[in-house]
């Protein structure tokens, strides 16, 4: 059975309850940005992105590195995971989906078949 | 028969794309005309027998009403093990019988508008199913509810998860 590794799995959860932090996350995804650049896109304080960001930083989603003034913020490894994870749940529903369709359509085939040959 | 392997080696894999900030793009290539492949979704009978397969909601379809048609209605209900069903409806925004069809999803506030076309090529059909969320934050709520939907992908997730912590 699989178990939650660490606090890092719950971490990531709490991080991604909150709709402007899944918000970022996106964001981010596209390119990197600045926490001032972060807090103009969201309409938000400086001092309320950068606890947004904090929370996404403990659970390993964002990355932040400052250099001189401005620190700028990356996507970190879970929060590419935790995308990539999204599609193949998608992935994977249309793929049992439509094999079953194939099912379908091939008896389809068959009895049309049939029909215009007959 | 044979067919079917040949089928898969032609390069039918299902991609599932986000386009911008509110779309879901799913393609998938197949082995019949339009004509065919439109049958399967606008008649309940065979629409039913493959759009939730058991395989992976572990529901049932209960109740499947289909009208296919500008303007008509559509209703499914699945059963869950429990006395409660899970419905689905909306309506049809647009119908062109095998070309296209559009409809909306009204089960929830900020549910998708979507089309699914049918395009012939040489033969076969490329079908695109193609989601439009209302806002970004609704086609996040979207996936992340298909992810949560599946305890198997709650377990890739936790092994996508875990490496950095090995």
């Amino acid at each position: 059975m699989v178990q939650c590794p660490d606090n890092a799995l719950n971490l990531s959860f709490v991080a991604l309850a909150d709709a402007t932090r899944r918000g970022i996350i996106d964001q981010l995804g596209r390119a990197d940005a600045s926490i001032s650049a972060l807090a103009h896109r969201f309409h938000m304080t400086l001092t309320g992105m950068g606890k947004h960001i904090q929370v996404l930083e403990r659970a390993g989603l964002v990355v932040t590195r400052k250099v001189g003034r401005v620190r700028t913020c990356t996507l970190g490894r879970r929060g590419l995971a935790e995308e990539a994870t999204w599609i193949e749940a998608h992935r994977r529903i249309f793929e049992a989906r439509f094999d079953a369709l194939d099912v379908v359509i091939d008896e389809l085939k068959k009895e049309e078949g049939d029909g215009s040959a007959g | 028969m044979d067919q079917q392997d040949s089928a898969r080696g032609t390069g039918d894999a299902t991609t599932v794309q986000r386009k911008g900030d509110r779309e879901l793009v799913v393609t998938r290539t197949f082995d019949a005309p339009p004509g065919t492949v439109y049958r399967a979704w606008a008649e309940a009978d065979l629409f039913k027998r493959w759009w939730m397969p058991r395989s992976i909601s572990g529901a049932t379809l209960v109740a499947c009403d289909i009208d296919m048609q500008t303007g008509g209605k559509y209703r499914l209900e699945f059963g869950t093990g429990s006395p409660e069903t899970m419905a689905f409806y909306g309506r049809y925004l647009e119908v062109i019988p095998n070309e296209r069809i559009v409809w909306t999803n009204d089960e929830g506030d900020e549910g998708a508008v979507t089309t699914v076309t049918f395009e012939e090529r040489d033969g076969r059909t490329l079908l695109t199913f193609h989601e439009v969320y209302p806002t970004k934050e609704a086609l996040e709520e979207a996936l992340q509810g298909s992810a949560a939907a599946l305890p198997e992908q709650m377990e890739q997730l936790d092994q996508l998860l875990s490496p950095a912590d090995a």
